[in-house]
């Protein structure tokens, strides 16, 4: 693991001790968590791994919960939910953190992508840890999507049917595929049941790869604001107390958004009609996701053929794992390239377009704005990136961590 | 619709406190009007329901709405949560029955308990159609938050009516208007098949208050908010607790992490 922590640590109490060494769990949380050697000038979007990863415990604590209290079952999941909301104790409570969980879940793992692309932390060596991260990504999305199917209403349902049909544009097998994904003709009972399943089962998943991208982590330690290596112990700090203390101030910081959602505005990131009841024969006038969906629904419809349009909003993940390559600048952080900065900011600026793209009717002014947003996207990654690595000039980088914090401390 | 654009918002950081700032914004469906926003007492933060307009809009409802509309995820135990005591809920329900099976297994009709779920109109969907031009009248058990604008809606479609000789020459040829249509403003496509529920005295009000049209949807608009979340008041002040609390261990987190750090900077 990350450099020298030096000596092992003497465990006092004799049952630790003992444990210590013959499973040394106690010698790895105090190598990892304790010592473990940490840039000393990270700023506060750093908080946000620690965030999500409050926020993943969280929804998988409450899920549990509601869990013992949900019936996977068309004639009966909507008013399992409701009943969950009227008659359960403090149910109500449990699914207001659950379902506007996901949308802060969402909320802390984009901040923390952004955070590594802004600063460079998908490059060498941290390739692995970045793909792992994007694994994380696809796998919550496969998660919020058959998590917002499961209390049966119209925007569950019918997003359901546009979301699966999506795999009926591959050629040949398309049609067989969606059959399989179904269980069924359509949209129905099975569906419900296997997307409940999987919908219990991904989070545990998703638990693995994140102990994966933890461990990454750990073997070259945190990239940092200046993009640069720590050359000493004078560039970093232990990670307990500093860390641990910055951190859980962010968590709290972090809840108390999340609760002003919580408690005063629940139903605000949802949609009012997955208050109606689930009705194969009623189509929405506007069938749109949830919202951290948007920029990718924007994109899938930014093309007009299906199959394309398939392709372009897996492929506009799928540029994700191969980031680290794309970019061929040598310095990490934006901080130090004048010109890529703000060439990120924009792609900020897109993505956000894009998202009200998605939020709108596929029609007028919005079709060719989703397009040329969706231009941008690809070329952001597959043009500038590359490009702009060749010919930008980095500004002069700090010697080192410990010398850019002193030289702040001086302005 | 400006929702969406504000959900946005909150993906590039700002998340601020929209939310509240915006509450509910109404959208435009099809060239269909927005129905004005009323205050509503149980609105913002700190809001709560008005019992004694939601115990009137409990009476609107058993007496107009109930005909058509289940209320099924309700019991009429639930009406103890509107100040109500357990045998003034006896007494409200005394006159309902409800279909029941004896113990010989025959379907029966007996008097209704607090236990009750709210009784049904029609025995079950396709009757429910059957008896209604051939589409069954929505429940409104969760109404309010199933409808964009959500209370501003409710009352928006109970007043929004515009009888046929009203209409401009313009307005039924564009919604092709027939004379025993029924036109709402604020219906999408403005033709309803629901006849217009509610007038002045529609009801006689057991306290007194005056019973105008504007009066009786109003107070069935605040009864059918608290049918859509009767926890709605625990969960605000359960709120106000738990911010309180996180203030307070933000500014002690701070002031250790500060601590900690102050060798460090």
């Amino acid at each position: 693991m990350a450099s020298s922590h030096g000596t092992p640590p003497v465990f006092n109490n004799k049952v630790i001790a003992w444990v210590d060494h013959r499973l040394p769990i106690f010698s790895y949380i105090e190598k990892e968590y304790h010592t473990f050697p940490t840039p000393r000038n990270f700023n506060y979007f750093w908080n946000f791994g620690a965030i999500a990863t409050v926020m993943l415990v969280l929804m998988i604590a409450t899920g549990i919960v509601l869990a013992t209290n949900y019936t996977p079952h068309v004639l009966m999941a909507f008013d399992a939910v409701e009943r969950i909301d009227r008659d359960v104790q403090q149910g109500w409570l449990i699914r207001d953190l659950h379902m506007n969980g996901a949308s802060f879940f969402f909320i802390a793992v984009y901040i923390h992508i952004f955070r590594g692309m802004y600063y460079g932390s998908y490059k060498a060596p941290r390739e692995l840890l970045w793909i792992l991260g994007v694994v994380i990504f696809l796998l919550m999305m496969a998660t919020a999507f058959m998590g917002y199917v499961l209390p049966w209403g119209q925007m569950s349902f019918w997003g359901a049917t546009v979301i699966t049909n999506l795999f009926s544009a591959i050629p040949i097998v398309g049609e067989s595929i969606v059959t399989w994904l179904w269980g069924g003709f359509a949209v129905d009972n099975p569906t419900l049941n296997r997307f409940f399943a999987l919908h219990y089962l991904l989070p545990f998943i998703i638990v693995a790869v994140v102990a994966l991208h933890v461990v990454a982590l750990h073997v070259h330690g945190s990239n940092n604001p200046t993009g640069i290596d720590p050359k000493g112990p004078q560039d970093t700090v232990p990670f307990h107390p500093y860390y641990t203390m910055k951190d859980g101030f962010g968590v709290v910081c972090f809840l108390i958004v999340f609760s002003v959602f919580v408690f005063f505005a629940p139903d605000y990131l949802g949609h009012p009609d997955n208050y109606i009841p689930a009705n194969p024969l009623v189509t929405p006038a506007h069938i749109v996701p949830e919202w951290y969906f948007l920029p990718f629904y924007a994109i899938l419809r930014a093309i007009p053929d299906k199959l394309g349009g398939v392709l372009a909003m897996f492929g506009a993940i799928a540029v994700l794992f191969v980031l680290p390559w794309l970019d061929t600048s040598r310095v990490r952080s934006c901080t130090f390239r004048p010109i890529y900065k703000w060439f990120m900011m924009f792609l900020v600026v897109d993505v956000i377009v894009l998202g009200i793209c998605g939020s709108k009717p596929a029609e007028g002014f919005w079709v060719p704005l989703s397009q040329l947003a969706t231009l941008y996207y690809f070329a952001h990654f597959l043009v500038l990136l590359p490009v702009l690595g060749k010919i930008e000039r980095p500004l002069p980088l700090p010697a080192s961590i410990a010398d850019s914090v002193l030289k702040k401390k001086a302005v | 619709m400006r929702k969406p654009f504000a959900r946005n918002l909150l993906v590039s950081g700002a998340i601020a406190l929209a939310a509240l700032a915006t509450g509910t914004v109404a959208i435009a469906a099809g060239g269909t009007e927005h129905p004005p926003h009323r205050h509503w007492h149980f609105q913002g933060p700190f809001g709560t329901y008005d019992r004694a307009a939601a115990q009137r809009g409990f009476q609107v409802y058993q007496e107009v709405c109930a005909a058509c509309h289940s209320l099924s995820l309700m019991a009429y135990r639930n009406l103890t949560d509107l100040g109500l005591t357990e045998n003034q809920v006896k007494g409200l329900i005394k006159d309902i029955t409800v279909s029941d099976l004896n113990d010989d297994g025959a379907v029966v009709d007996r008097p209704a308990r607090p236990s009750d779920r709210f009784r049904k109109p029609f025995p079950n969907e396709a009757a429910a159609a059957a008896a209604n031009n051939g589409k069954a009248p929505p429940d409104l058990s969760v109404i309010v938050k199933a409808r964009e604008a959500g209370p501003d809606y409710i009352y928006g479609i109970l007043t929004g009516y515009v009888p046929y000789d009203k209409l401009t020459p313009e307005q039924i040829k564009e919604f092709d208007v027939k004379k025993d249509d029924y036109f709402n403003k604020y219906f999408p496509g403005h033709k309803i098949a629901m006849a217009p529920p509610l007038s002045d005295d529609k009801v006689t009000y057991a306290d007194g208050t005056k019973a105008t049209l504007d009066q009786e949807a109003a107070d069935v608009t605040e009864f059918l908010a608290w049918a859509s979340e009767p926890h709605m008041e625990d969960r605000k002040r359960t709120g106000v607790r738990v911010i309180l609390f996180l203030l307070a261990l933000a500014g002690l987190m701070y002031a250790v992490k500060r601590t900690v750090w102050a060798d460090k900077h």
